[in-house]
């Protein structure tokens, strides 16, 4: 164990500090599943967003209700509300109790997690741009965007066989889309509508609120890019479950791709 | 252990100092700016000072957005507040001619103003955005004396850097330091929707700070003192907020 936690951050320190350097370089890292930076960046998100999900919930749980434009509140028809109880009295839930107040620790929770996960995303980006890991992992190949090779991907997923050996190498087309997808349009949104609730930043930049619609109309977009974040997080921890959690958590957190697996 | 190189050893030693070295300088430059919260110890401090030093480098002159008034909410939604008691009633009762806020700490000329002074001052009216932590908001005009002009008028010492602004309600106050203080759309506000600032809204006077959260702005003010430290106040947290468990800048 302590050995194995020595190679991974000797991994970790090759590919960070002499990523090209041909010489020395260990046979672990060539093969590596997935490269240090992408495995760090990977959990430090994981926690982050841990955090994000369990006080953007106690924060919304103040205020279970939505609206669209600038303004809103109770006294506002919303644009819907959420059949749960609330931490405020002020608020008329139907239900007969107040739950306790938890804003405070969830709101410096949520903005130091939002700052660790927008830096590691800022790290990721210049890495992936770099070393051209968006373009060799996650862009799909032209010949893959075919309506007909997304049909056998999505039937393939439907019968839910269990993940060929090919697959443990790279990304299918489907995988590639959806990655792409969360780290270019659902996070950079999710941070831009959290930015134009805060009243600072919208003195600073006002046109970032007002395209959006509103304050209040950012607030909803955020919870709804929220809610598919959190999906995607079930999506893909249960196809990581199905095709194999040991071999796909292993890859993610030492590098080593499925056949260097035996015990040693 | 072969794979610990020295070339390796060094270059991490040395990417560690510069990092090191780095974070140091970079702490001592936010310090002197004025770019570190008072309430930046503990764990949420790295957030809280990356928050107030990035929107101090990019919002210290930005204004706040400001709407037509066919945008007022009607009705606007008054927070609840803990009860005022029998001294704010005779208060209310007399029209709050009795009312004062008084200015102190670091000024030349420390003063105590009635409604009726404060309302000859100079008079700023902006519809603006109110928005509580809690997620809801409101849009009203407010008008009232910037506070920058209460503030010139006692002759505010050039050393101060944060004002602390009392509430008739013993345990609320609050803190802004002087980029806020100093901001034309700070004001003393004592009149809301084109007529006297309700009770419920704060009224007689109510400090609104709408570059922040609902919590800035307190209600029923009777005291604002110039400061060049934080430290000496409370728990020295800056204001009750980090007290109770809430960040002390709420320009989130």
């Amino acid at each position: 164990m302590k050995y194995a936690l020595i190679d991974t951050l000797s991994e970790m320190a090759d590919s960070v500090w002499a990523p090209t350097s041909g010489s020395v370089v260990p046979a672990a890292t060539v093969t590596s599943r997935h490269s240090a930076i992408v495995r760090v960046t990977h959990w430090i998100t994981t926690l982050c967003f841990l955090a994000l999900l369990v006080s953007g919930v106690e924060i919304l749980i103040s205020h279970p209700r939505f609206y669209w434009g600038e303004a809103g509140n109770v006294l506002t028809p919303p644009l819907f509300k959420l059949p749960i109880p609330a931490s405020r009295a002020t608020v008329p839930t139907g239900y007969g109790y107040v739950l306790p107040d938890q804003n405070g620790w969830s709101r410096y929770l949520h903005f130091q997690a939002a700052w660790f996960a927008v830096l590691t995303g800022l790290v990721y980006l210049v890495f992936g741009s770099v070393t051209g890991h968006f373009r060799q992992n996650l862009l799909p190949a032209g010949a893959d965007l075919s309506w007909q090779s997304l049909a056998t991907v999505i039937a393939k997923h439907l019968s839910f066989r269990s993940a060929s050996e090919a697959d443990a190498g790279s990304y299918n087309v489907l995988q590639r889309l959806t990655y792409l997808f969360v780290i270019f349009v659902l996070f950079p949104l999710v941070i831009w509508t959290g930015l134009a609730m805060s009243p600072a930043i919208a003195s600073a930049f006002p046109a970032a609120v007002t395209v959006l619609g509103g304050q209040q109309s950012a607030r909803t977009i955020h919870f709804f890019v929220s809610v598919f974040l959190l999906l995607f997080l079930l999506v893909h921890v249960v196809m990581v479950i199905l095709a194999g959690f040991r071999i796909r958590m292993r890859a993610m957190i030492t590098g080593r791709p499925a056949k260097n697996m035996e015990p040693r | 252990m072969s794979k610990f190189s020295r070339r390796k050893l060094i270059t991490s030693s040395l990417a560690v100092t510069a990092g090191a070295s780095g974070l140091a300088v970079a702490a001592r430059l936010a310090q002197r700016y004025g770019l570190i919260p008072p309430d930046a110890s503990g764990f949420y401090g790295p957030g809280e000072t990356l928050t107030y030093a990035a929107q101090r480098l990019l919002t210290r002159h930005s204004f706040a957005r400001e709407f037509a008034p066919s945008q007022i909410s009607k009705p606007p939604f008054a927070n609840e507040v803990d009860p005022l008691g029998d001294e704010f009633k005779r208060l209310q009762d007399a029209g709050f001619v009795d009312w004062r806020l008084h200015v102190d700490g670091m000024v030349a000329r420390p003063a105590s103003f009635s409604l009726a002074e404060l309302r000859s001052f100079p008079v700023r009216s902006q519809i603006t955005h109110l928005a509580c932590e809690e997620g809801w908001s409101y849009i009203a005009q407010w008008s009232g004396a910037p506070l920058s002009h209460i503030l010139d008028r006692v002759g505010t010492l050039p050393q101060a850097r944060y004002v602390i602004y009392r509430s008739f309600q013993p345990d609320w106050w609050e803190s802004i330091d002087m980029a806020d203080a100093l901001h034309p759309q700070t004001l003393v506000a004592h009149g809301m929707n084109g007529g006297e600032l309700p009770v419920a809204f704060g009224g007689p006077l109510r400090l609104r700070v709408p570059r922040q959260l609902g919590y800035k702005n307190v209600k029923y003010i009777t005291r604002l003192t110039i400061t060049d430290s934080l430290k000496p106040f409370g728990k020295g947290l800056g204001s009750a907020s980090p007290e109770g468990g809430y960040a002390w800048y709420a320009g989130i």
